[in-house]
């Protein structure tokens, strides 16, 4: 198949393709981690991860259509509010939510997945009754659109770069939070052990409160930043999910480094087959690869001993 | 909704002294007709009275589907509302029955059962993706029912049971493909399109034809329903440098296709390359954004900026009904046919009856179609013209072609049985 092409052509090609894959590894690891966090910490499948994304959508859908109609002027950095504002939405329905409905139901973990699922249910009929049924679309600042010309052929876009740093930074965020804050240590202590993280007095309620809050709204984020690449609309959430849990459970449930590394395994392997192969293949391919690992390794590639 | 009706009601008398000039069945239906006896014009027990027809809406207002829908349910309670300010059908009022197919189509199949067993209504307006009509046709065919079915689709189906009104694939590839390769010198193609049965067979028609020109088509592929990352497509289209892109990708997906196609630095407005879709009607541009797909090319049958006094009529009149803000899509003007030309078909027979109604439709004309005028083939299908429309900035379409002739609707292409 490269027989037509001459060889600045062909490397033009891999550059672009390695950046696709970095692009759709970013993507992925966005979407997984508000996840993988609810699900590794707290063992609490939460099948509404999609509409906490799309929730942070909406609210970006919002927010360009106040500043566009009141502050035309700041229209070229309002995407950096409406990431904190989805963030400070997604988190706060996610609090009620664990508040109202999954604190009661911690001691039967399969019941979250019902429960969860009909929230999701509930959420998507709440957005086409609020915004209607149509997708809706969402204006962004002119500097988010379009692509840097690297070379005559190599264009990188823009919004594949913000993605990346966006990704980068949370990541890290998430890192700091978990692994060099008070909140994290105590977050990790109710994982491993929750009876004695609450006899040596750690509010083991507010932790898990604050952990699902989190999860969700990273989420919102996530939904935020795929509003440059994706739709809005009441069941655009479906469209993330099922990649998102593929990736959290062959990652290893209980683990964020297990999440990033099979955010990459996954994204590679579907970028360079979609390249090869046409988008169906590609992807019945990559399912099949994964069944195939977790038939051999159920836990996921990494995971953590502890004690339940 | 009140007011809505009185608005109607003034524009309909303008609209009827239109018609009057036009075609016989719509003549026949401003108001010369004397109500006949129920038992008359419905000799098999359908709901019909001396005043009143019941007839059904079946579309999916719940669930993933109630995206694309929505324009089509608006449409057929705007014809139904204007139909009843003309006087009726046979002089009798229209009443609805709606239901839900919640996007599920076992709930279509079971709901079309209910209207025509329960309700004993006499024509149904509904479904929309083949997935439905598909699950919904046994149903028609068991009970007689008669269908009107408004989405542009892949063909390869005639029942006696549906009246389509929208194209089949035939009609809208081949006039676009052959745009393209006239007007713009277009030599190679690059199909792509989701993986389900709309656009792998339009794309088996498009290949043929292509190859029938001698062009060629450098490449072919399908991405699951809902797929959202384009960027290795997009890389391998940049590397193959076809002419056009024919992209037939639909739902969530085209969000997604078109925001990451112009984030790639294609700019379509440059028509390097260029791109035509038969999938992406004025509804969908509104989730993609005017500023993502401006410059592609559309090839259908009806564009909502299409300047003549019919559709001018009607696009008033369904933003009056239905708000400002709302877009209406090629789908939505076909849904809006079928009760008009149930009407036709029914004033023709004299008759409520099925089999009457079936026998009476081919050959059924309308002038007063916003998209011009259409005749219904003895195939059940409509002879439409296609259109080449551009992509704005601000959503709409600008019609750039039309064809000069009705495209003869073609369900069954040669090669494909």
């Amino acid at each position: 198949m490269f027989a037509d092409y001459t060889w600045t052509e062909l490397g033009s090609i891999f550059a672009m393709q390695g950046f696709a894959g970095l692009i759709l590894f970013s993507v992925f690891v966005l979407m997984a981690l508000g996840l993988a966090i609810i699900f590794g910490q707290m063992g609490v499948i939460n099948m509404a991860h999609g509409e906490f994304m799309i929730l942070g959508a909406y609210v970006t859908y919002l927010c360009s259509n106040f500043v566009e109609a009141y502050f035309p002027s700041l229209f070229g950095v309002y995407f950096f509010f409406a990431m904190a504002l989805a963030f400070v939405a997604a988190g706060s329905l996610g609090a009620l939510v664990e508040w109202s409905l999954i604190r009661h139901l911690y001691k039967r973990p399969l019941d979250t997945l019902l429960a969860t699922w009909g929230l999701s249910l509930i959420l998507q009929q709440a957005y086409r009754s609020i915004f209607g049924a149509r997708e809706v679309g969402v204006s962004l600042p002119n500097w988010l659109l379009g692509s840097v010309p690297l070379t005559d052929i190599i264009e990188i876009p823009i919004n594949g770069i913000f993605v990346m740093v966006l990704t980068f930074v949370i990541a890290i965020g998430v890192y700091f939070i978990l692994f060099r804050s008070r909140m994290g240590m105590q977050t990790r202590a109710v994982v491993q052990n929750r009876v004695m993280a609450g006899a040596v007095g750690i509010n083991t309620q507010k932790v898990d409160r604050n952990t699902f809050a989190l999860g969700c709204g990273i989420a919102g984020i996530a939904g935020s930043a795929f509003t440059m690449i994706g739709s809005t609309g009441p069941t655009a959430g479906q469209l993330y999910i099922v990649d998102t849990f593929l990736i959290v459970v062959f990652g290893g449930a209980a683990s964020l480094l297990g999440t990033i590394a099979s955010s990459f395994a996954i994204s590679q392997a579907q970028s360079t087959m979609e390249f090869f192969l046409s988008g169906s293949m590609a992807k019945v391919l990559t399912l099949l690869t994964v069944v195939g690992i977790l038939m051999i390794r159920p836990q996921g590639l990494f995971s953590l001993k502890i004690r339940r | 909704m009140r007011r809505v009706k009185d608005v109607i009601q003034t524009r309909m008398s303008r609209r009827s002294l239109l018609a009057g000039t036009a075609a016989t069945a719509i003549l026949a239906a401003t108001g010369t007709v004397t109500p006949s006896l129920a038992d008359e014009v419905n000799t098999t027990g359908l709901a019909v009275t001396d005043d009143t027809v019941q007839v059904g809406i079946l579309h999916s207002v719940t669930g993933t589907m109630a995206i694309s829908e929505t324009g089509s349910v608006q449409a057929e309670k705007l014809a139904i509302e204007q139909i009843n300010a003309m006087g009726g059908v046979l002089g009798r009022k229209i009443e609805y029955i709606q239901e839900d197919g919640a996007s599920d189509w076992p709930t279509f199949a079971e709901k079309a059962k209910k209207l025509l067993v329960n309700d004993k209504v006499a024509a149904v307006f509904g479904c929309w993706t083949s997935a439905s009509r598909k699950a919904v046709l046994p149903v028609f065919e068991q009970y007689n029912g008669m269908l009107y079915y408004p989405t542009f689709y892949e063909g390869l189906e005639q029942s006696p049971n549906v009246i389509y009104t929208g194209q089949e694939a035939t009609q809208q590839i081949i006039a676009g493909i052959d745009w393209v390769s006239q007007e713009k010198g277009a030599k190679s193609f690059y199909l792509l399109g989701s993986d389900y049965i709309w656009p792998r067979t339009s794309n088996k028609i498009a290949r043929k034809h292509i190859e029938k020109l001698g062009h060629k088509v450098v490449g072919e592929e399908y991405y699951p329903l809902g797929h959202t990352q384009f960027n290795s497509v997009i890389n391998k289209i940049k590397l193959r440098k076809p002419d056009v892109i024919y992209a037939i990708v639909v739902g969530g997906s085209n969000v997604a296709f078109y925001k990451q196609l112009k984030a790639a630095g294609i700019d379509m407005t440059k028509e390097d390359p260029l791109l035509l879709t038969i999938s992406v009607t004025e509804d969908e541009i509104r989730g993609i954004g005017g500023e993502n797909i401006e410059g592609a090319y559309a090839a259908m049958k009806y564009f909502q900026s299409l300047d003549n006094e019919n559709n001018i009529a009607f696009v008033k009149a369904f933003k009056e009904m239905w708000g400002d803000d709302v877009v209406i899509g090629d789908v939505t003007q076909a849904a809006y046919l079928g009760p008009w030309l149930w009407k036709a078909a029914v004033e023709k027979a004299g008759s409520f009856d099925i089999d009457k109604v079936r026998l009476s439709s081919p050959g059924i004309e309308l002038t007063t179609a916003p998209e011009g005028y259409v005749r219904v083939h003895e195939n059940h299908h409509l002879w439409s013209k296609t259109r080449i429309g551009r992509a704005q900035l601000d959503g709409q379409y600008e019609l750039i072609y039309e064809t000069a002739e009705l495209m003869e609707p073609d369900p069954f292409p040669e090669g494909y049985q």
